[in-house]
């Protein structure tokens, strides 16, 4: 169960009601980036878990209820932060464009 | 140790492909990562099926490590390079491993897989051949591995670092935020924890950060650096980057990695738990 996790839009084998998902996809000139990064950062800044996007640009991760925050790390593109709300039983979904 | 011997620059590395000495090592907490590219000549280790026994909660045996090396074509006097992703988390925990059992030079590649890929450095998928070795382990080294009795005996008396996120600390979390929440029992730490996210260890590109942004960093949390130290995490990989820090880059004498970590102590009966961002008493 440790590997990171493959993102992807389907939540096939995840208990929803259980988890804050944040999930979304990496998008570079409306195309997927296949090699960024995605670090998930908590409400007062501090790293709690990064992602290698997948092949089709999408990150996942199982959060907590609150505010945080997403960094995107690409090649070749600036570092970009997205703000985001998580809840327990809710996916947000995010696009983050580089 | 220090950074000279125990760090490898992307450069160094790629300075180095092809030589028949260098073997070079990718470990990742995404076991799949190897198979969509990999460095030039890179081997992988899977630390779910080569570096655990499949049966006990246990790692692999020094026979098993042995088998495991020869047949991936490593030899005792070579220089073991490893990389992976997320900040060299797993392959961190593969140079604890490597130095467990007693393997002489091997280094990590600063800023792992995401520097190597952020430089838009060459990847390929082409898989390596090594002939196969004889591969000699050394016993295992156990003053670098942390066991549960040493832990409880170590509240109020060694440093304990707790290298988990701030709400895997304050047992607002189970687990890693990217992994589903579940696990140990009980949430919370170990008392007279001292809190330090192994991240802070490391920047946004996965480099380590400078030594004395590194000695201000466990000097402000608390750590004594005239006491010995054991680090912990959830289940052992995170607190092996904290481990390759003290030990490996600030020289510090006495680490230990408690392997364990979060999912045994926090399943044990009896022992003392605190919960909130303190570190707490010792008769917590």
């Amino acid at each position: 169960m440790c590997g990171a996790t493959r993102g992807g839009l389907s939540l096939d084998g995840v208990d929803v009601a259980k988890e804050a998902v944040v999930q979304g996809q990496v998008v570079r000139d409306g195309e997927p980036v296949p090699n960024a990064y995605v670090r998930l950062l908590d409400r007062t800044g501090e790293f709690t878990a990064e992602v290698p996007t997948s092949a089709t640009g999408h990150f996942r991760f199982f959060a907590n209820t609150g505010p945080w925050t997403l960094r995107t790390l690409a090649p070749q593109a600036a570092v970009v932060d997205r703000k985001v709300e998580a809840a327990v039983g809710s996916v947000a979904e995010v696009t983050i464009a580089i | 140790m220090s950074r000279d011997s125990a760090l490898v620059s992307a450069q160094w590395v790629e300075d180095h492909l092809g030589d028949p000495k260098v073997v070079l090592v990718e470990v990742d907490e995404d076991t799949a990562a190897y198979d969509k590219g990999h460095i030039a000549g890179a081997i992988k280790l899977d630390w779910t099926t080569d570096l655990q026994d499949q049966v006990r909660r246990d790692f692999v045996n020094k026979a098993q490590f042995e088998a495991l090396l020869s047949s991936r074509g490593v030899a005792n006097d070579d220089t073991v390079v490893l990389y992976g992703g997320n900040n060299n988390w797993f392959a961190a925990y593969a140079y604890w491993y490597f130095k467990l059992y007693g393997h002489q030079d091997v280094k990590l590649l600063d800023g792992g897989r995401k520097k190597w890929e952020l430089d838009s450095r060459e990847l390929t998928d082409e898989l390596p051949t090594r002939a196969t070795t004889s591969y000699t382990a050394g016993e295992q080294d156990k003053t670098i591995r942390a066991f549960r009795d040493e832990v409880v005996d170590a509240i109020g008396v060694k440093n304990l670092v707790d290298v988990r996120s701030p709400d895997e600390f304050a047992g607002r979390l189970m687990a890693p935020a990217h992994l589903p929440q579940e696990q140990a029992q009980r949430a919370g730490h170990i008392p007279t924890a001292a809190n330090v996210p192994w991240s802070k260890a490391a920047n946004d590109d996965g480099t380590f950060k400078s030594d004395d942004e590194l000695k201000a960093l466990y000097s402000d949390a608390g750590v004594d650096w005239g006491k010995d130290t054991i680090a912990y995490c959830r289940i052992g990989e995170r607190s092996s980057h904290t481990w390759f820090v003290l030990k490996e880059l600030l020289g510090q004498q006495n680490v230990k990695n408690y392997d364990g970590s979060w999912t045994e102590y926090g399943s044990l009966v009896g022992v003392p738990v605190v919960l909130g961002d303190e570190p707490g008493e010792v008769d917590a």
